[in-house]
């Protein structure tokens, strides 16, 4: 006898703002009249910290995760134990998003150290001989917009050898990069712009890439465990570019890997931009 | 059975015909027409008419006799009613606010919409395929999709999906590539096809990660132009792949949100439900986190129409951004081809953005220094490519973007773009591109101009004969201020003609004709021939030309259609004879005589066009050899009539004939000609007797004769029977009219003596068929001229038709067949008319046996043994028949017709005659196989007859003959 639970929410993005409800359904299928024990239904959201092996070593890494910050939990019963007819049955619930006492809700996020992760868990129990069926479901949240407008501050940068902090500086070949950034407080929800300009270049260029660096933060026993790690690359030129040609600095931030800049006690984010130029 | 006495019943052929006409009986026409409506005309408004009152229009229509069914629907016809109503009615729409919205973007749409007169990217697409070819080894640098196991981990959680999604995207940027080596281009085409395919057996399979996975390598092989030369056609392959992608992608958004009904086509962003726009914003996503910027860029400029779902400015606003991310390319040939692309998607889904087109070209002008960087001479060097060869890879791009920007632009965006190109040092490539992307009439009113500007080019770069080449493509189809023509032609042709490459020459040259053609006369046309023979004869460079120089045929065939002006140029003859591949040769001389059937209206005699045609049919069929298919040698002859049906001296007879001699010896190997000439020659013959009024002098009746003899000699070489025997029929019959009596006699006994050899089956259209009935069928028409063959002195009386009864005797009929007796019996008629004294018909002055013999009743009684013996041996047939049960209804046809002659040609007072015809009738209806309606008109005609003065005897016989009774 098969049956199938399943979780689905109302929106179909699963994003939700803290203080919204999440609404849904959870969905049975079977064939025939199925005999349960109750279904549950709970909705948790985790911090996951690790630490990395950089920071501390390769076991204390592996046993000394940083015990899991819970952020929201609560469960409901949705069904007692009885009796569901064969077929499709549906059965709608809502959970308001709303913290307990002073915790906050930060967004969804998945990084390499931090994870912050929000989760609905269906649960059906059965009599002894059947398995107990469970589903879990993922959704989003994402904090509140800013009230006040932000002002975006353009921010101009230049590129020489000299600017560089490398030990070869003198054996660098002469260039001059030259560009601008619209903001450097961006909206997280829109695509980061700006432009950059080869002026000259001795060695002609091969490849111009954009890259997003996100720094996580952990609190532990001994101290902070700090680390930088790369999101996401993109290419924005190729090729010997023509020289003092503005070119386009565009790139969506990918919404899962990346959140707003982050401070708590316990774990930090920050999410930096590099420009790399290879001749 | 005992010999029957033939008697023919006497005729009177006139009288008779007297009976048989039909009294005439007046008809007014003016009162009375079957298909006139019944109808009161208005006398006096008629009367108004005529006075051409003012009043015209209203009397006349009054008076004009209504369509009777125009009449019938009054005013408009439904159909057309019901349409005129549903299109003042708007459709209904849900979504749209007000009716008024509705009709203007309604407007607007067709406003924007692409016509008819905007070339596809489809035609351009086959010609760059055909160009940009390569002979090099290409490679290509693929993952093969075979790790389908990842892409369909049943993750629970979306984020453990979407990670593996993405390892995936990043696994296969990284490792699990192949590359395959040494490829042919046509190898690499067909990789690219199985592409093609695997994307869409992935995405109909569901493996929507491993198709974008496809998308994304094809186009990154865009950023490899290894092999430059082929890197259009590179282009024009993997594009095909992206519009698939972008085709799918958008198809399957669009079902997602058609579940209740489908979207309709000028949906907006409101129609589209939540879960189909969330797919939509995923690909979006996906695509932008593409590491590398050209598969970035050509990914997203794929699915740039799927922005439809997601809000009304997304498209206005993705193009200028793509357009701006171009610039990141550094290789001025990608990028060329990556704007091509945004262009083309651009004006596929938003024609009416011309903004970001045009940007596109300011970029591509602002980067054009680019082309003779030292990155790309050092490139040029290693793939050992030359600056001009290197160009002109651009053109394709360079050129569609133009077109696109040139789409019913207004001038002054055209002439703005003119001035910017000029501005910009080495340019020829960009004014190539805008004498091809421009409205030939904007090109053509400003040729002067672009003469200068192409004067001005630097040498090295671009080659000039692709400029003047595009130039005279413009001028091909519009034409430039009149007092320019020539001083623009001179311009030109001074560079052709100096072009050194015999295939860079003719392919200019080529398209210049066609101008001169247009504006100038048949001397200007003359020079240019000779020029291009000049080019074209050294180191015979035509062998790889015949395309061109055919089309030079054909472009001057189609403003030259008076032929003694075209054959009057010196040179057109010494350029047909640069065509020495047999095959081009007779394909250019088809080509020429179709326009000569097509166009010369006139007979002509001129000497000219008649050596030149002459020349060109010989060509023609003098390619005639064993290997020629039928088909090919029928159209073949065709033309050659054609030609010969032209020609015509006028009453200039006798070199009429001398040149249809002439023909004969030259067509000798196409049959159909050969008959064509000797119906020529025949009706030479009877035009003469027309011109004499029958009278022939010594000189025509020679003349004639003559004729006869052209006939005479040419029809044995025929090989089809039945062309011979006709055409012996019909020259005998010609002769005949022209009093050639011994000639005559000689055609009908050359026919009769050819009998023996026809076959019994023939192919008919490829399949073989009895030949009887043809046979049965000459011999009849054979018989009917026999009527006035005069018998010849030397020879016994009858002595054709004995002649031809006997070859009937001895011919080998086929088995169980009647045709023998069927000769015998129509034969019977003939001898019947033999026996009058006056025949049915006769020739002007030839004496037929009728005068010869004034109805010596020798004479006729050896007609009437004839008819006994006919009859004897029909009967005996008949006799046969009735032992065989199964020919019984056979017996009763052949037996129905004979009494049938008897009926009409015997005289039945004879006794013995009206017994044999009671007991045919009795034998026809024995076996009740005779069909009851035609007994019974038979009846009702003898009973007609009998009422005639001289028909009486025959009430005897009706009432001998019975019908049978139905059982």
């Amino acid at each position: 006898m098969s049956v199938t639970l399943d979780i689905r929410l109302k929106r179909a993005n699963k994003v939700y703002l803290e203080g919204e409800t999440v609404a849904g359904v959870i969905l049975l299928v079977c064939k025939e009249a199925l005999q349960h024990h109750g279904i549950s239904l709970s909705m948790e959201g985790v911090v996951n910290l690790q630490l990395s092996s950089k920071s501390v070593g390769v076991f204390e890494a592996f046993y000394n995760s940083v015990k899991p910050i819970q952020l929201i939990s609560s469960n409901i019963e949705v069904a007692k134990a009885g009796k569901i007819p064969g077929g499709k049955t549906e059965i709608p619930f809502e959970f308001p998003l709303h913290t307990k006492g002073n915790k906050v809700l930060y967004e969804t996020y998945h990084g390499v150290f931090v994870n912050i992760q929000y989760t609905l868990r269906c649960d059906m129990k059965r009599s002894l001989l059947a398995k107990d069926l469970s589903r879990s479901c993922e959704f989003i949240v994402h904090c509140q917009p800013q009230k006040s407008k932000v002002i975006p501050t353009p921010v101009n940068f230049t590129i020489t050898p000299d600017t560089l902090q490398s030990r070869e500086k003198n054996s660098l070949p002469k260039f001059l990069i030259r560009g601008h950034l619209d903001a450097t407080n961006c909206v997280i929800s829109l695509p980061l712009t700006g432009e950059v300009v080869v002026e000259n270049s001795d060695v002609p260029i091969k490849s111009i890439e954009l890259q997003l660096v996100r720094v996580e933060t952990c609190g532990c026993a001994e101290g902070y465990a700090r680390d930088a790690t790369e999101i996401q690359n993109i290419q924005i030129a190729e090729g010997d570019v023509c020289h003092s040609l503005a070119i386009p600095i565009y790139m969506i931030f990918p919404r899962l890997f990346t959140c707003p800049t982050l401070e708590t006690t316990n774990f930090k984010v920050v999410c930096g931009l590099g420009t790399a130029a290879s001749n | 059975m005992a010999a029957v006495q033939w008697r023919s019943h006497g005729r009177n052929y006139d009288t008779e015909l007297q009976r048989c006409r039909l009294e005439a009986a007046l008809v007014d026409f003016g009162d009375y027409h079957p298909l006139k409506p019944i109808m009161v005309t208005d006398t006096k408004t008629r009367r108004g008419t005529r006075k051409g009152s003012t009043s015209s229009s209203s009397s006349s229509s009054s008076s004009a006799p209504p369509d009777p069914l125009s009449s019938m629907l009054d005013g408009t016809d439904p159909l057309s009613m019901f349409a005129a109503a549903s299109a003042s009615e708007t459709p209904p729409m849900s979504h749209s606010s007000s009716t008024g919205d509705l009709g203007r973007r309604k407007r607007e749409k067709e406003e924007e919409a692409v016509g008819p007169d905007f070339e596809p990217w489809s035609l351009k697409r086959g010609e760059i395929l055909a160009r940009f070819t390569t002979t090099e080894k290409l490679s290509i640098n693929l993952f093969i999709g075979s790790d389908r196991g990842k892409a369909t981990s049943q993750g629970s959680a979306v984020s453990e999906k979407v990670r593996t999604r993405l390892e995936e995207l990043d696994d296969l940027e990284e490792g699990s590539q192949r590359e395959l080596l040494n490829l042919s281009q046509q190898d690499y085409a067909n990789r690219i096809e199985e592409l093609n395919q695997s994307l869409k057996e992935a995405w109909s399979s569901d493996q929507k990660v491993k198709a974008l996975k496809i998308v994304i390598q094809c186009s990154k092989l865009l950023s490899d132009n290894s092999v430059i030369q082929f890197y259009p056609s590179k282009f024009v392959l993997i594009t095909d792949i992206l519009d698939t992608f972008g085709r799918l992608v958008y198809d399957r958004i669009w079902t997602m949100c058609s579940d209740p009904r489908p979207l309709p086509d000028n949906f907006t962003v409101e129609d589209v439900n939540d879960t189909a726009k969330e797919t939509c914003l995923n690909w979006f996503y996906k695509i932008a986190s593409i590491r590398e910027l050209l598969p970035r860029l050509y990914v997203e400029a794929a699915i740039l129409k799927c922005n439809r779902f997601l809000n009304k400015s997304g498209i206005q606003e993705t193009l200028p951004r793509l357009t701006a991310m171009v610039r990141g390319i550094g290789d001025p040939l990608v990028a060329a081809y990556a704007r091509a692309y945004l262009c083309r998607v651009g004006m596929e889904v938003a024609p009416h953005l011309k903004d970001s087109l045009n940007r596109n070209f300011f970029d591509l002008l602002g980067t054009f220094r680019q082309i003779s960087s030292e990155n790309v001479r050092a490139q040029l060097v290693l793939q050992r490519v030359e600056m001009p060869e290197y160009l002109t890879l651009y053109s394709p791009a360079i050129s569609w973007i133009l077109q696109c920007i040139a789409y019913r632009a207004p001038e002054s965006l055209l002439t703005e773009m003119m001035e910017r190109c000029k501005k910009l040092g080495n340019n020829a490539l960009l004014l190539n591109s805008v004498m091809r992307a421009f409205r030939p009439e904007f090109v053509a009113a400003r040729a002067t101009d672009f003469i200068g500007m192409i004067k001005d080019c630097d040498e090295a770069g671009f080659p000039k004969h692709l400029l003047f080449g595009s130039l005279g493509r413009s001028l091909a189809s519009a034409d430039p201020p009149e007092s320019e023509r020539l001083t623009i032609l001179n311009e030109a042709w001074k560079v052709i003609t100096k072009v050194r490459s015999p295939q860079d020459y003719i392919n200019c040259a080529e398209i210049w004709v066609e101008f001169t053609c247009r504006h100038f006369t048949k001397r200007e046309v003359n020079t240019i021939l000779a020029d291009i023979i000049k080019h074209m004869t050294p180191d015979r460079a035509f062998e790889d030309a015949y395309p061109q120089l055919q089309s030079v045929i054909r472009k001057i065939l189609t403003y030259f259609h008076d032929f003694s002006v075209l054959f009057s140029m010196e040179r057109f003859l010494p350029f047909l004879d640069m065509f020495q591949k047999d095959s081009v040769r007779v394909e250019v001389c088809k080509s020429i005589m179709e326009v000569f059937i097509k166009h010369q209206v006139e007979l002509t005699r001129d000497p000219v066009i008649l050596n030149a045609m002459l020349h060109i049919c010989k060509t023609m069929h003098d390619s005639v050899n064993a290997l020629t298919l039928e088909d090919e040698k029928r159209s073949l002859a065709l033309l050659i009539i054609g030609f010969i049906r032209m020609v015509s001296f006028g009453r200039d007879f006798e070199q009429q004939l001398s040149f249809c001699v002439e023909a004969r010896a030259t067509f000798c190997n196409l049959e159909p000609v050969l008959v064509q000439l000797i119906h020529t020659v025949n009706q030479l013959a009877m035009e003469t007797r027309r011109v004499m009024r029958g009278n022939h002098s010594r000189k025509t009746a020679a003349f004639v004769r003559a004729c006869a003899a052209y006939s005479f000699i040419t029809i044995p070489s025929l090989s089809s029977i039945f062309s011979r025997l006709s055409l012996y029929l019909l020259s005998g019959q010609v002769a005949l009219a022209n009093q050639c009596l011994s000639q005559a006699d000689a055609f009908l006994k050359a026919a009769v003596s050819i009998l023996p050899e026809v076959p019994r089956s023939i192919s008919v259209e490829g399949k073989l068929r009895s030949s009887e009935s043809f046979l049965v069928d000459f011999i009849n028409s054979f018989l009917a001229t026999l009527l006035v063959i005069p018998d010849h002195p030397e020879h016994g009386v009858l002595y054709l038709v004995r002649g031809l009864l006997n070859m009937v005797q001895d011919y080998t009929w086929e088995d169980n067949s009647d045709a023998k007796v069927r000769v015998y019996i129509s034969a019977l008629p003939l001898l019947a008319a033999m026996s009058q004294e006056t025949y049915l018909y006769s020739i002007p002055k030839v004496d037929s046996n009728d005068t010869l013999y004034g109805g010596d009743p020798k004479f006729l009684s050896e007609i009437n043994k004839l008819c006994e013996t006919l009859i004897g041996q029909i009967l005996d047939h008949l006799k046969t028949l009735g032992r065989d049960e199964q020919s019984t209804r056979r017996q009763g046809a052949l037996a129905f017709s004979l009494f049938g002659v008897l009926l009409a040609h015997g005289d039945l007072r004879n006794n013995k005659l009206s017994q044999l015809a009671v007991n045919l009738w009795n034998l026809s209806h024995k076996h009740g196989c005779c069909e009851t309606r035609t007994s019974v008109r038979t009846l009702e005609f003898i009973k007609h007859q009998t009422q005639q003065p001289d028909m009486t005897h025959l009430s005897d016989m009706v009432q001998r003959l019975t019908l049978q009774s139905r059982t």
